[in-house]
């Protein structure tokens, strides 16, 4: 293959690293309204009153909109394909706040000091109502937090927002207890994952206007555009031809912003006042207002019999949905459904409820579920493997899927390509792995030892996602690739446009890609689910090949040759037999599309996933263990991953790389915790400690790819499988080294230390 | 208040409020590549000069530039291409919201440490953080943009 399998460089590699105006706020026209938010103090309460007088009075404010000003229409603020799983549990602004952020009022001025002032001089009555913080104690409450009547579900999950369950899943398969009977070794214990932040770069912004075609125009920092035009339209009561949804070049998103966060307020504010408007969260906003991680309980029971093989899973998920439900139904699936596989010889019982709370809402955050997931079920896994004393990677390897098997636990579909083993043999080996797995000093009061874990994920919905992708060979001989798919930095606008060339034999640079603006693009459902790769790429590469069709037939005729004799290549079209015999492609788009027997060659072509086929990864962690003060350093880290054929090398290595490191995030630094008033108190970088430079362990990244039939060139996913096993592998290394199970995430020093010292009284 | 300064080499006058961030004063102009991450100087994404130093422009008070010369990502566009394709034969730049921040301190790297170690590239740069790229694959471009001319790629 020429382009695809080579790490091209990104084709906005240039405008992004030398600051050319891309991204959102770059982009805002003048004139346009600051737009402020007054957000609630108070983690539950009714709104009695909004005295607006004073701030309107402050010169440059031109509205100020509340509850009563906007349409009351019941949306769900999830990017997900129509029907949405998610209920539909919100407003724009409601008489109702549900966490300390929730906003209550929407001032626009035209200058930022304005808005800032106006929104400070508001005054608002509240009756405030007792509220759940502890999402422990959320179901079945006194205090109900979605009583609306209008309160709906357009999908059954499994909820009852009169007992704050948001929605629940369980699944099972074959006898547990009877294999639980049969086994060796049944180990149990209740793990504790936090509500991480995504904290992208870029944090939520977006502005809007009126185009000349009067359509109410959002140019946003989001993952999901054909969502946010459809949800707008619903919520604002619009036609959905009258909403306009452009992205530009978005700063990371990672799940973020895969729900509406600041859309429907900025448009709200054009909507009212007819004039373009900007909002931009602040920091602060971005970690207390809008989306995170769901924080988990998760209790595991796993049996196995001492030849190694895991022989029962018993799974219980109680998740934080927070204040509104985005997203908690699919988290749900994953949880149990995209961990429990990777055991082929296990009886299963999964389940997952989900509820609400007065806190900060869960979203969908890379790994959705399948994180939190990994780290409780692996870590179990490890423990058993000690257990039984064998080498925990050995034990992987007698209990993974192989292809042609099926998995009862991911909804039985059969698994056709996988390599899996090999991530682990070649983990093993390059990581040295028999070595040093074991505990052993460095230094005085200074221990080392590894861990390892296993994990999958899928790349896209099956039966839901549905992308579509244009080609076009324009007059002056150079092609444009149209997408809905959203590039947030990953690069999949040069991964399709890679793809793309291969099949039409040119260079990357003969292709321009553009998207996304849904006045122009081709439908896509957005990028999440690790699916851009594997469900757009499809889609692309059905255009690509319809369009390499279309223009082989027209050269052939044009040159008088048989179509068999005519070959594409980065020139144009030529004759095999006869190379001199030959149209540029410059000269065939001229006569395609400027003479009177003229052809417009174009292919629009698109793909829904049947199966989401999995990416697998093997993760080995080395850690050192400061014994005085329980710190934990990663020392070395190495991922296998199985993402099929690697479309882009560097790019696949650097999503791994980072997803590595968010995961070791997870795992060391990344803690989250609320006042007593229900106030997120992590709510800058100076709190929240995201990995930096110096904290970041050498991270080495290897590739053991099979050839996945249902993926264009043999490609799966990559973008959230890379983040799940930090957590649990850190784990098993601290406890070889230490002797202290962690079962809380983040593993920080003072858990270590009190563990070290409540090992050494025992 | 009045503001006269240099930027990117070219003399400034300026009508600016008193609170006005450097940054803010610079987006104001049109010049986009510094970026607003953090509100707390913790993320470096705002990264420009003083009279080449870098600094965070999101916690400079544009008046404390008065006189100065402050230079931009855009007043270093062609080393700034050249140290991004480094970055990019990594795919290390990802969703590219830090670039030109990181760019403006590699630059002032290169001047003050040429020779400058891993471990010095990395504790540098500490400001400057990034959510995508995990750091191996920037420090592989860094370190490769920095041994240029050595043999390596140009």
């Amino acid at each position: 293959m020429k382009t695809v399998n080579r790490p091209c460089p990104k084709k906005d590699a240039e405008a992004l690293t030398t600051g050319v105006p891309a991204y959102t706020e770059d982009l805002i026209p003048p004139g346009s309204l600051c737009i402020k938010l007054l957000r609630s103090p108070h983690a539950h309460a009714k709104i009695l009153s909004v005295d607006k007088r004073a701030a309107l009075a402050v010169p440059g404010v031109v509205c100020v909109l509340t509850h009563a000003d906007l349409p009351a229409a019941r949306c769900t603020y999830a990017g997900q394909c129509a029907p949405e799983s998610s209920p539909l549990d919100r407003y724009i602004l409601e008489d109702r706040v549900r966490y300390v952020g929730d906003p209550v009022a929407i001032v626009a001025a035209e200058t930022e000091q304005a808005a800032a002032l106006a929104v400070r001089r508001l005054r608002v009555e509240y009756e405030v109502l007792p509220a759940v913080l502890d999402y422990e104690k959320a179901l079945d409450a006194p205090v109900v937090i979605h009583p609306e009547a209008d309160y709906c579900n357009r999908v059954a999950i499994g909820g009852d927002p009169r007992r704050n369950l948001l929605c629940s899943h369980s699944a099972a398969y074959g006898d547990v207890e009877e294999a639980l009977a049969r086994c060796d070794v049944v180990l149990e214990d209740t793990f504790h994952t936090q509500a991480a932040a995504h904290a992208m770069m870029e944090t939520f912004r977006s502005f809007s206007y009126y185009d000349y075609q009067g359509r109410l125009t959002i140019v946003t920092s989001t993952q999901v555009p054909f969502h946010i035009r459809r949800i707008a339209a619903e919520a604002l009561g619009l036609p959905p031809s009258k909403v306009r949804v452009i992205k530009p070049r978005v700063g990371g998103g990672f799940g973020a912003k895969q729900s509406i966060v600041s859309e429907l307020l900025t448009a709200a504010v054009t909507f009212a006042t007819g004039r373009p408007a900007y909002l931009i969260f602040t920091r602060r906003e971005s970690f207390t207002a809008s989306n995170s991680r769901h924080e988990m309980r998760l209790q595991v029971k796993v049996g196995a019999t001492k030849d190694g093989i895991i022989r029962a899973i018993e799974l219980y998920a109680l998740a934080n949905g927070g204040a509104y439900g985005e997203q908690s139904y699919p988290t749900s699936l994953l949880v149990g459904h995209k961990t429990i596989p990777l055991y082929a010889h296990a009886a299963f019982r999964h389940r997952a409820d989900f509820v609400y709370t007065n806190t900060l809402p869960g979203g969908a955050c890379r790994g959705f579920g399948a994180t939190q997931g990994c780290f409780a079920v692996e870590t179990m896994v490890n423990r058993i493997a000690d257990a039984i004393g064998m080498d925990p990677a050995v034990l992987r390897l007698r209990n993974i899927p192989h292809p042609g098997d099926t998995m009862p636990a991911y909804f039985g579909d059969v698994l056709l390509s996988s390599g899996l083993d090999r991530c682990i043999q070649t983990g093993k080996e390059r990581f040295n792995w028999d070595q040093r797995r074991f505990r052993r000093e460095v230094a005085p009061g200074k221990v080392r030892a590894a861990g390892m874990a296993i994990t999958m994920q899928g790349s896209g919905v099956p039966m839901k996602d549905v992308c579509c992708a244009t080609l076009t060979l324009n007059d002056t001989g150079f092609y444009s690739l149209q997408i809905g798919a959203t590039d947030i930095g990953t690069g999949c606008d040069t991964i399709l446009a890679q793809m793309a060339a291969e099949v039409l034999s040119c260079r990357l640079d003969q292709i321009t890609v553009d998207g996304v603006d849904t006045a122009h693009s081709p439908y896509d459902k957005g990028s999440y689910a690790s699916s851009t790769t594997y469900v757009t790429g499809q889609a692309v590469l059905r255009a690509a090949r319809q369009l390499r069709e279309q223009l082989l037939d027209e050269a052939a005729r044009r040159l008088e040759i048989p179509r068999c004799r005519a070959e594409l290549n980065e020139q144009g079209v030529c004759d095999r037999e006869n190379p001199e015999k030959a149209l540029s492609l410059s000269a065939l788009s001229g006569q395609l599309v400027l003479r009177p027997d003229c052809h417009y060659l174009t292919a629009t072509a698109e793909h829904c996933c049947t199966y989401s086929a999995p990416p697998f990864m093997a993760g080995f962690a080395e850690v050192e263990v400061d014994l005085f003060t329980g710190a934990v350093t990663v020392t070395d880290f190495l991922g296998v991953v199985d993402c099929g054929t690697v479309i882009n090398p560097a790019l696949a290595a650097t999503q791994a790389q980072g997803g590595i490191l968010q995961g070791i995030g997870m795992a060391l630094y990344e803690e989250v915790s609320r006042s007593s008033s229900g106030a997120l108190r992590e709510n800058s970088f100076l709190q929240y400690k995201i990995p930096a430079r110096p904290d970041a362990p050498p991270i080495h990244v290897a590739f053991e790819p099979d050839w996945e039939p249902t993926g264009p060139f043999g490609a799966k996913s990559i973008g959230e499988v890379v983040i799940n096993t930090p957590c649990p592998a850190i784990a098993e290394a601290v406890r070889q080294a230490t002797g202290v199970s962690c079962s809380s995430l983040p593993i920080t020093a003072e858990a270590v230390w009190r563990g070290i010292q409540r090992l050494s009284k025992e | 208040m009045k503001l006269s300064l240099y930027v990117n080499g070219t003399l400034c006058h300026s009508e600016i409020a008193p609170g006005t961030t450097l940054l803010e004063f610079l987006r104001g102009k049109g010049l986009m590549g510094a970026k607003a991450g953090c509100d707390t100087g913790s993320c470096g994404l705002c990264t420009v000069w003083v009279d080449e130093v870098p600094i965070l422009s999101c916690t400079y008070p544009a008046a404390r530039a008065q006189g100065k010369h402050v230079t931009t990502i855009e007043g270093m566009r062609q080393q700034a291409a050249l140290l991004g394709r480094y970055l990019a034969e990594n795919g290390s730049e990802q969703c590219g919201y830090c670039s030109p921040g990181l760019i403006m301190t590699v630059l002032a790297l290169e001047k003050e440490h040429p020779a400058a170690t891993d471990a010095e590239i990395s504790a540098y740069l500490a400001g400057n953080l990034c959510r995508c790229s995990g750091y191996a694959g920037q420090l592989a471009g860094i370190r490769a943009y920095l041994n240029r001319g050595k043999g390596a790629l140009e």
